[in-house]
């Protein structure tokens, strides 16, 4: 009973850090990129009461500074309609060719067309019918709805991939418009690519051991499909997100034991952005700044290509004279001396080292004297 | 990154100033550099969207693709980036020394090379991108190019993959170069801005540096807000000035910035290994250009086991001797290595000139120094030894402790009874061992390339150029 109770709590705690501000759907994109940096409490928070950290950096003044040029939108629109033309034709071909298959035909399902509210539930029961029959033709699912349990709030995803099954085993396609040129493509971007297939991965496994049946039946093996060379034709290639999936894992574990980090937090504070009628949020900028730095952030030089908040939390690490700025190689070879004064009063002896920092301490005084006599 | 490297960050962070962290410049700066700064078009793998290059900082050429999804633009656009690199790269051709080897003929090898500058890594991945989507096209067959296409191709490919050989200055990008000598306050992802690290190191940080209406990005990728608000409207217009002059203003700042960072670099003074690792640039320069002469086909798309191993190989090689030569050139970095004692320096309390080892005919000269230093010193006694002060001798750890370290000289001081003048250090001097040395290491031994074994795909398909990769897509 207590815990039902306690997770009723922890549930309305999240409702009152969002406020009235509108629930920011967790997409695959976002979920992957809480594995990024597991360490950050403020971020573990803000996804888990499903803040718009978008419009919260915007609105204290440090918008992030990513966006998506219309170049790129219309090249990845472009790439996925030829990939999905004529019933997702050319797919077909591709996966004939990467899986080996010899089907002659393959059903094709849009689990658009019948309206949005229904798809989740029309996804399933498709998903349901399939594992059960595990009939040898092939099936093709376009535009599933898939769902997933993070802190206690269920996240829709909305995949631009297409679950294909064939005798009962699922793949999860997934299309992106960055070239693979010569067999070799950005790491980067194919690393990306792996945590938001993953996502989509333990979602369908999630589903079907929701339905009794067996989670294993979706392969960890994830179709990628990208431009091949410099033209829009296509290109399949497996990727295994094993790994990706031992990460998400552990991180969705512990975005469910928030309760600790809420437990720290005083009863009455709130993220609320307080939205007037037309959205624009009204709550005082210094006010909505003091509530977030209540929590504690992990900056980290990366949070620049993942976090909205960035900007923000990296102005904060600059005003703290946090080492993290500096990147965590930095950070790591400081040996946990966390600020800048503290690591430079260390290396021109006007501090003394504290328990455990002595080799450290040695280390920093003896690379001053090595500076200082090789520019004297 | 070494600790000395993190507290010299910490004191960039502290001061808001860039700290040196080289005492003299370890790449070769040309006395008449190619600076190229190329914009792809967002969103696609290598579609060339405009680049700003020259010789001559007061007199920059602008390339544009006033259309960058129409092929034939495109390639317009190649054949006029030829006609400017082409002439850059053979003119080097013409001068050429005689070189000679040991156990093999010997070669030409141009005076001077030439030395292609872009912005940073990314600039280098494009140029790379771009010699593979030029190298395979013909200028016959059913999808004829300008000829000046696929051999622009080549160079590129060339110059792209030089890029990535260590110490190599054929093709720097400015970013890595400057922060191979100063350290920022800022990481190291950030550093990849060029606004942002030039800042740090002439004014002090600025936030200006990360905005792109007033430092546009420094390319290869343009600012997804220029592209909506300015370049897509333009390019809707239909006029080919509008969209020249909207790609003039993302280029001119950075063309500004890359004089500015080649000015920063050539006020410091060249470090001794610079030129001969130049020297082997020249030679790879002149290799690839006997290799295109004698009609050889294009790199291929990807290298074969051998080639890949063999190169491999040289690339490891030429990372330690970088490493070994800028430590002996620049006591900054040498510095590293003391403090973690694989080199201590200090001043000579003691020597003994004349001492032997042995007796009668096998009776050696083995002048001893005694040096105190304040370094940790880790090196155990019989440990080989070089010093930057006397660069051909060679010495060996006797004794350690208590902030006096006993060497022994065991070659390079000559082959008299005593040792040449100046051989031995005198008592008053002061100087640095280390245990790095830069030892000739002999190459793997590597099956020829039609002796692949069938565990690494087995021999190598030759090349032979066909009308599909010559009329590879381009979209």
């Amino acid at each position: 009973m207590s815990g039902l109770k306690r997770e009723g709590d922890h549930a309305h705690r999240l409702e009152a850090l969002r406020g009235t501000t509108p629930q920011q759907p967790h997409d695959a994109r976002a979920i992957a990129a809480l594995a990024a940096n597991p360490g950050c409490a403020r971020r573990a928070l803000m996804d888990g009461a499903g803040v718009d950290k978008d419009a919260a950096a915007r609105h204290l003044g440090f918008p992030a500074p990513f966006g998506q040029s219309p170049f790129a939108i219309t090249r990845g629109n472009v790439f996925e309609a030829l990939v999905k033309a004529d019933g997702c034709a050319e797919l077909l071909r591709m996966l004939r060719e990467l899986l080996g298959l010899t089907v002659a035909e393959v059903a094709y399902h849009d689990v658009e067309n019948v309206g949005a509210h229904l798809r989740h539930a029309h996804t399933r029961t498709l998903i349901d019918r399939a594992a059960r029959d595990g009939h040898d033709a092939g099936t093709l699912y376009d535009h599933p709805l898939l769902s997933l349990e993070i802190a206690g709030h269920t996240a829709y995803l909305e995949p631009d991939v297409v679950a294909f099954q064939l005798g009962g085993r699922f793949h999860i396609v997934e299309i992106k418009s960055f070239a693979v040129i010569d067999g070799q493509a950005d790491p980067s971007a194919v690393a990306a690519a792996a945590r938001q297939a993953a996502v989509y991965v333990l979602a369908l496994r999630t589903l079907l051991e929701e339905l009794g049946h067996d989670p294993l039946k979706v392969s960890h093996d994830v179709v990628l499909v990208c431009p091949e060379n410099f033209a829009n034709r296509p290109v399949a290639s497996l990727v295994d997100v094993r790994r990706q999936l031992a990460v998400l894992r552990r991180q969705l574990t512990r975005m469910t034991s928030l309760d600790r980090l809420l437990e720290e937090l005083p009863e009455d504070l709130t993220f609320d952005l307080r939205p007037d009628e037309d959205g624009r949020p009204t709550r005082p900028v210094a006010e909505l700044g003091d509530a977030l730095r209540r929590t504690t952030a992990r900056y980290a030089p990366d949070c620049l290509s993942t976090c909205d908040m960035c900007f923000f939390c990296r102005d904060e690490a600059r005003q703290e004279g946090a080492s993290d700025l500096l990147g965590r190689q930095v950070r790591d070879e400081l040996g946990g001396v966390a600020s800048v004064t503290e690591a430079l009063g260390l290396a021109d002896g006007t501090r003394d080292p504290a328990e455990g920092q002595e080799e450290i301490a040695r280390l920093l005084r003896n690379a001053e004297r090595l500076r200082g006599e090789c520019l004297a | 990154m070494s600790l000395l490297t993190s507290l010299a960050r910490l004191r960039a962070l502290d001061e808001g100033i860039a700290q040196p962290i080289a005492t003299v410049r370890h790449c070769h700066l040309a006395a008449r550099p190619m600076v190229f700064v190329p914009l792809k078009l967002s969103g696609e793998a290598a579609a060339p969207l405009a680049a700003m290059l020259g010789t001559d900082r007061d007199r920059p050429r602008l390339l544009v693709v006033t259309q960058p999804r129409n092929r034939d633009l495109r390639f317009a656009w190649a054949a006029e980036l030829a006609g400017v690199l082409l002439p850059y790269v053979e003119g080097f051709l013409h001068r050429t020394e005689t070189v000679e080897r040991r156990n093999a003929d010997p070669y030409e090898r141009a005076v001077d090379a030439p030395q292609i500058v872009v912005p940073n890594q990314a600039g280098v991945g494009f140029v790379r991108l771009l010699g593979r989507s030029m190298r395979f096209r013909r200028a016959d067959g059913p999808w004829p190019v300008p000829e000046s296409v696929p051999l622009l191709g080549r160079w590129l490919t060339y110059f792209g993959e030089r890029a990535a050989y260590p110490g190599s200055s054929l093709m720097p990008a400015m970013t890595e170069e400057l922060g191979r000598h100063w350290a920022s306050g800022q990481s190291g992802l950030e550093d990849a801005n060029l606004a942002a690290l030039l800042a740090w190191i002439t004014t002090g940080p600025s936030d200006d540096a990360e905005d792109p209406l007033i430092w546009p990005p420094a390319g290869p990728a343009t600012d997804p807000g220029f592209d909506a608000e300015v370049l897509a409207p333009a390019m809707e217009s239909g006029s080919p000035e509008r969209v020249t002059e909207a790609l003039r203003t993302q280029l001119e700042p950075t063309w500004g910035l890359m004089w500015q960072a080649i000015d920063l670099l050539a006020g410091l003074e060249a470090g001794a290994g610079v030129a001969s690792r130049w020297e082997q640039d020249r030679g790879s320069f002149s290799g690839m250009a006997a290799h295109i002469a004698e009609g050889a086909p294009p790199q291929p798309r990807r290298d074969g086991a051998v080639a890949a191993a063999a190169k491999l190989a040289r690339m490891e090689r030429a990372q330690a001797a970088y490493d070994v030569q800028r430590a002996y050139d620049d006591p900054l970095v040498m510095a590293e290595y003391r403090l973690t004692g694989e080199a201590f320096a200090g001043e000579v309390v003691d020597t003994d000139p004349g001492n032997t080892e042995g007796e009668g005919r096998s009776r050696k000269l083995r002048p001893i120094v005694v040096i105190k230093t304040d370094d940790p010193v880790r090196l155990a006694p019989g440990a080989s030894l070089g010093t930057p002060q006397r660069r051909g001798q060679g010495a060996e750890l006797v004794s350690a402790g208590d902030g006096l370290v006993t060497v022994k000289i065991t070659k390079g001081m000559g082959r008299g009874r005593t040792a040449a003048p100046g051989a031995v250090p005198e008592i008053g001097e002061r100087v640095c061992y280390t245990s790095l040395t830069d030892e000739f290491q002999g190459s793997p031994a590597l099956p020829d390339a039609e002796a692949t074994p069938w565990t690494h795909g087995g021999p190598p398909q030759e090349y032979v150029p066909d009308d599909e990769d010559a009329q590879e897509e381009w979209s």
